[in-house]
């Protein structure tokens, strides 16, 4: 069961384009929109960014804000066949080491998927099939790409349990799905996602399901895994303490755009867009010295399909009125770099947003 | 500032004439400090049933004997992990399941075996705010209906009306009166939340149980909602007993934080105390797993526990300290002796034989029986 070689039916990185080697993975203005009964869903609007292998990027953001839809877009999970219900629009390009996969078509996406880039879903109850045992799925994963018989692909299963923490991996490889906790469930997944050495590894709230003793395994387990397999790591999160805790650079989005982006102790320690500001304050901490009163973003995000005209976050922004002539609410910002590799989005100048993070943001938090 | 929920006069007056019992007992309300609530010995076994004839198998101990007391107008956390009791404590409390042993004691009243119509009075003091927004609330009811209903139940007529009264409630919680007319569906997740908590706040409970009430909201919401609580309980004096898996969020809210594994209270004691100097291990343990959202940290938390494995089942509990299976410092006395909750320093009250930050309990006893360790982080 080998997977034919397509890259050369593919297209290789445009002519003309610059010559600066491409990033690993290079997600240019993605858009993924979903029509519905009551209009275009845009769940994704233009979202770019570069990831390195070794590195790890965590994107964070609220529910809706198109975090989940990015990365299956990457993975080529969409459903943009004809016969789909919900079929996805998409547009863009994602380049995969060199390979634009939007337009390589599913025939091509499917033998990387699984093999060169995987996938952690949040729930491994229902990312693992209950009828099967684990070890037999992972099997399957394996064999897919590879042309090995069911013995060696067995071995290689538990040596991929033993590795990813499971006690008595050459036993608990005949268990099924329900015979283990949820700590372990997901070591599992971590396991299948992992048996083909991916360079792309995706993590979709891998931890959100999970304990927080047992997270705290988890995270140690994926960042002792990334470095013995040097992958690029895209981590999707809610949990600013997880990406904190995991990745290199931060991507926050919010409404289906990227609205700050840069090294995470940048976007922790000098954050320069108000939405990032405003989950800082949200957040209480264990680091910290007790806070009276949290402070909140007002409102609630908004409507995918009905987005607030220029600046998404306009309407709850404390500071939507400071730039003139109401910019903020006609012309939507795009990323301007505020520092080495950091970007934001926001219409306030740059003096203004030093001042106002470390006079009136940073000693409240 | 003037309260918003109390109606002028309205608790003694015209709900009196309804129930005769409870203007009395009203009456005496707990002044700040005093005991609320006392739970003494609660128990609540599930019991497994196999068979054809449904024989009684065994039984999941969820609540396995808790002791603690709840004082007027402070707000009592409890942490725990999945499975340690904590929302089985908290339905218990509102008399919402049967325990199984044990007694609560409700204004140094024995409420553990009134039935459903002596119940019933009580629940006008004693309110419960559930974790998902979106099946705590009847989608087929009118936000009006929803709000409204503690005051039909209760056969209550505040001053002005029902409708009036539910208006006002919403405005309190923050949502506009002219909601009144819609369903749950057209409200996001936030804004359910405050549907919910504006019914538990119907009725002016004295204490009002709170399940999870921000763990199913984005972060943003979740701060809304918890300075929402905050005000609401500084303006109408309320007493809480906050149930959450989130310790920070725990810490924020909380004025006495109880940790539960397997059913059983290891550590309560106040706020500050708690989070310096953590007594019991799993305390300790279950504080140094939480991310720091701070990348500078990283290379910090070179101390970090990391605890081995899962919580064992609560159908067999391990034998006496039920920490001591994923403890790295139990020992013999651990596997064999369950530890007593005692106070070991005022306003801190834990069940271990070794404490941390205290003197060790039994200290000749040796021999390791646990698996966890203090592991450097490898980065």
């Amino acid at each position: 069961m080998t997977i034919p070689d397509t890259s050369t039916a593919v297209s290789e990185r445009p002519a003309g384009a610059s010559t600066a080697p491409r990033p690993f993975l290079d997600v240019r203005d993605l858009r993924v929109h979903f029509p519905t009964d009551d209009g275009l869903v845009k769940s994704v609007d233009g979202l770019s960014f570069q990831l390195e292998k070794g590195r790890t990027l965590g994107i964070v953001g609220e529910s809706g804000s198109g975090k989940s839809v990015t990365s299956l877009g990457i993975m080529g999970l969409h459903t943009t066949g004809q016969y789909g219900r919900r079929k996805a629009r998409i547009s863009g390009e994602i380049w995969l080491d060199g390979t634009e996969l939007l337009s390589a078509g599913p025939e091509h996406v499917r033998g990387l998927r699984g093999r060169r880039m995987a996938m952690i879903f949040q729930d491994p109850l229902s990312a693992l099939h209950p009828y099967y045992t684990i070890g037999r799925q992972i099997v399957e994963a394996y064999r897919i790409h590879h042309d090995v018989d069911r013995k060696t692909a067995r071995k290689r299963a538990v040596e991929m349990l033993d590795r990813v923490g499971i006690p008595q991996p050459d036993k608990r490889v005949d268990a099924y799905p329900h015979e283990f906790s949820g700590g372990m469930r997901q070591r599992a997944m971590i396991a299948m996602s992992l048996v083909n050495n991916p360079e792309l590894l995706i993590a979709d709230e891998p931890t959100t399901a999970l304990d927080v003793t047992v997270q705290a395994q988890i995270l140690d387990l994926v960042l002792d895994l990334q470095k013995e397999f040097g992958s690029a790591v895209i981590v999707i999160t809610h949990d600013l303490g997880v990406v904190a805790e995991l990745a290199d650079d931060i991507l926050v989005m919010y409404a289906g755009r990227c609205v700050e982006r840069g090294p995470a102790e940048r976007v922790f320690h000098e954050p320069r867009h108000p939405y990032t500001w405003g989950l800082l304050g949200s957040m209480p901490r264990l680091d910290r010295e007790q806070r009276d009163r949290l402070v909140p973003v007002d409102g609630s995000p908004p409507s995918l399909i009905n987005l607030p005209s220029g600046c998404a976050f306009n309407p709850r922004c404390p500071y939507a009125d400071v730039p003139k002539d109401d910019v903020t609410r006609t012309i939507r910002p795009e990323p301007t770099e505020v520092g080495d590799r950091h970007w934001a989005a926001c219409h306030l100048t740059r003096e203004q947003r030093e001042r106002i993070w470390t006079e009136e943001i940073a000693p409240r938090l | 500032m003037s309260n918003p929920v109390r109606g002028d006069g309205e608790r003694d007056g015209g709900v009196g004439s309804s129930d005769p019992g409870r203007t009395a007992g009203r009456a005496e309300d707990a002044a700040p400090g005093e005991v609320l609530l006392k739970v003494t010995g609660l128990r609540k076994h599930f019991p497994i049933r196999k068979g054809l004839l449904q024989r009684r198998a065994g039984a999941v101990r969820a609540v396995d004997g808790v002791d603690f007391e709840v004082r007027s107008g402070e707000t009592l956390g409890v942490v725990g992990e999945s499975g340690c009791g904590k929302s089985t404590m908290g339905r218990l409390i509102t008399r919402l399941l049967e325990p199984t042993a044990g007694t609560i004691e409700f204004e140094g009243e024995d409420i553990t075996r009134l039935g459903v119509r002596g119940m019933r009075p009580l629940r006008r003091d004693v309110q419960m705010i559930f974790q998902d927004p979106y099946s705590s609330l009847n989608p087929r009811h009118t936000t009006g209906t929803i709000i409204g209903a503690p005051f039909r139940l209760q056969g209550v007529e505040p001053e002005g009306g029902i409708k009036k009264e539910v208006q006002r409630l919403l405005s309190v919680v923050g949502l506009s009166p002219e909601h009144y007319n819609r369903y749950p569906n057209e409200f996001s997740g936030g804004q359910r939340q405050r549907i919910g908590i504006a019914r538990a706040l119907a009725l002016r409970p004295k204490l009002v149980v709170a399940d999870e009430p921000v763990s199913a909201l984005d972060v943003s919401i979740q701060a809304q909602v918890v300075n929402l609580m905050d005000d609401l309980q500084r303006e109408l004096g309320l007493t809480y007993v906050i149930i959450a898996h989130d310790l920070s969020v725990v810490r924020h809210v909380s004025d006495r934080i109880a940790v539960m594994y397997l059913g059983r209270i290891v550590e309560l004691a106040d706020r500050e105390l708690l989070y310096r100097a953590p007594m019991h291990p799993y305390t300790k343990a279950l504080m140094s797993a939480v991310p720091i959202p701070d990348p500078r940290r990283r290379k910090d938390r070179s101390e970090r526990v990391r605890l081995e494995g899962d919580v064992p089942s609560p159908i067999a509990p391990p034998s006496g300290c039920r920490f001591h299976t994923r403890c790295w410092k139990a020992t013999t006395v651990c596997t064999t002796a369950e530890p007593p909750l005692e106070e070991l320093r005022p306003g801190q009250q834990v069940a271990c034989h070794h404490p941390e930050n205290a003197v060790d309990r039994a200290p000749r006893d040796s021999g390791v029986a646990g698996t966890a360790q203090v592991v450097p982080t490898r980065r």
